[in-house]
């Protein structure tokens, strides 16, 4: 076992053990710091992997855009921790299924994209510049896609957000 | 094996020097500002400990360490003890990519002048920076205190806010240099400082900077007139010394970002590069110890606009103009 496969299963557990912390606490802002580090110790792995650009992205969007967020909103609303469990059987069953599901489509993505079948992510591994160039000559409109409906979103919120013509009080006064 | 030992010295050396060398400037630079201050204020600052208060930063130092450490009640236990941590590691480890030198020849052997140069510099810092903000959200959450915790919302929200501004308005930067290793945009500036190509780039990214450091003007966070001292109004010893030192570490990385993205980093003639990259970032914090002395703190509403419709509108229309002229 070399020095990285040390690194990469130490990575691993910490992964799985800190999502598993995240499901399960009845503290949200607990359940959101241990997703935190799940986040980050991805971005690890993908350091370790040889994946600099996609280590960096995972932190920058997830653990410290999005997960910000979700803080911001929990520390907000002030959410108490609830007595019990609160999950049924069925609740059980539907995530243990949907999660087997999912491992079995990561088995079947490792086995025919895995090392030694010849296709790893070449693109994945690459400077940001190569990474961008294949990122915009191949998928270029599937980027174009996802802007848009990115920009939809937003003018959907500021819709949202804006209060009715008649209920504002003042212009831009002191809140 | 002889070269990896020799490598990881020398790795350690750097790192040594460069934690040592911030540590000591932050100390220092509290002293600056406490002099500055008082001279903007016509009073004589700090001048007790040591002539011209020279040792006022070991005294402060003495005082941190000694102090009992508190912990309210009801706080909790794990962030709250984290929290101040978080903030001085992030921004110590900002100083990871910003390039002192260049390549330093010894007995035919290159060695970088920087403790790392991934390709991904910029976006380290960017990653770094808004991990920051843990530090301070949670350091308000776990004090269950209403101003502690109405200063890490406010500081969440600024911190993101700015965050956007900060990381477009560098954008045009990255475009002229093509890269985002920080020593390949020092490199970049061989002939010209980006301050000159960029100006609009360079006030929208020292504005954003000083909104990120959260000092006056958009102290709003520790705003002592509403809010006690903000998020970290139940700390106490060195664990308040921490949120202190984090906040001058990171007015440093911001002068030594301002250096490295508009001033030529490193460059410059006669003096040795270190001592140019260290003029450089004093030249920015005292500009931002000048605006803290003169300009009262924006409202809450005056901060939000500043942000969302003047400076990311500015550093969007920036990135096309800076576009059009790369294509023309």
């Amino acid at each position: 076992m070399s020095v990285y496969s040390i690194f990469f299963y130490l990575i691993a557990a910490l992964m799985i053990l800190s999502t598993a912390l995240a499901v399960t606490r009845k503290n949200m802002v607990h359940a959101v710091l241990f997703l935190v580090i799940s986040f980050l110790a991805s971005a690890l792995l993908f350091f370790l992997l040889g994946a600099p650009l996609l280590g960096i992205l995972e932190v920058v969007i997830y653990a410290g855009a999005i997960m910000v967020l979700f803080l911001f909103v929990v520390m907000m609303i002030r959410i108490r921790a609830t007595e019990g469990s609160g999950f049924l059987l069925w609740h059980y069953l539907g995530a243990g299924g949907l999660s087997a599901l999912y491992v079995a489509a990561c088995l079947l993505l490792v086995r025919h994209s895995g090392p030694g079948t010849g296709a790893p992510m070449p693109a994945a591994v690459a400077a940001p510049a190569d990474f961008g160039l294949y990122l915009f000559e191949r998928h270029w409109l599937g980027i174009e896609i996802v802007s848009l409906l990115l920009l939809v979103a937003l003018i959907g919120v500021l819709h949202l957000g804006l209060s009715p013509a008649g209920q504002r009080s003042g212009k831009g006064g002191p809140y | 094996m002889w070269f990896w030992l020799l490598g990881y010295l020398v790795l350690m050396a750097k790192i040594t020097a460069v934690l040592t060398a911030v540590m000591v400037l932050a100390a220092y630079l509290v002293l600056v500002e406490r002099k500055l201050l008082g001279r903007f204020q016509v009073r004589y600052g700090p001048n007790r400990a040591g002539i011209y208060g020279i040792l006022q930063p070991v005294a402060d130092g003495i005082k941190l360490l000694l102090k009992e450490d508190l912990m309210p009640e009801g706080a909790d236990r794990a962030i709250f003890l984290a929290a101040p941590a978080v903030v001085a590691i992030t921004a110590l480890m900002m100083f990871a990519v910003v390039p002192f030198g260049p390549r330093l020849t010894i007995g035919g052997r290159e060695i970088p002048m920087v403790i790392t140069d991934i390709n991904v510099g910029l976006l380290y810092v960017f990653a770094l920076s808004s991990l920051g903000v843990y530090g301070v959200a949670l350091g308000g959450w776990a004090s269950n205190s209403k101003y502690a915790l109405l200063g890490g919302i406010r500081g969440a929200a600024q911190m993101i806010s700015y965050e956007l501004a900060l990381g477009l308005s560098i954008v045009p930067v990255v475009m002229l240099a093509g890269s985002f290793s920080l020593v390949d945009i020092v490199n970049a500036q061989a002939g010209l400082p980006f301050i000159l190509v960029q100006p609009l780039a360079f006030g929208v990214f020292l504005i954003s900077a000083m909104a990120e450091t959260k000092r006056i003007p958009f102290d709003l966070p520790e705003a002592e007139t509403e809010l006690g001292a903000g998020y970290h109004t139940e700390y106490s010893g060195m664990r308040f010394g921490l949120f202190f030192l984090g906040e001058y570490v990171h007015m440093q990385v911001m002068g030594a970002l301002v250096a490295v993205f508009f001033l030529g980093g490193w460059r410059g003639p006669v003096l040795p590069p270190p001592v140019w990259l260290l003029v450089k970032i004093v030249l920015v914090v005292l500009f931002m110890i000048w605006v803290r002395a003169t300009l009262p703190r924006l409202r809450y509403d005056q901060l939000m606009n500043l942000g969302w419709k003047v400076l990311i509108p500015l550093a969007l229309v920036n990135i096309l103009i800076t576009g059009a002229f790369m294509a023309a």
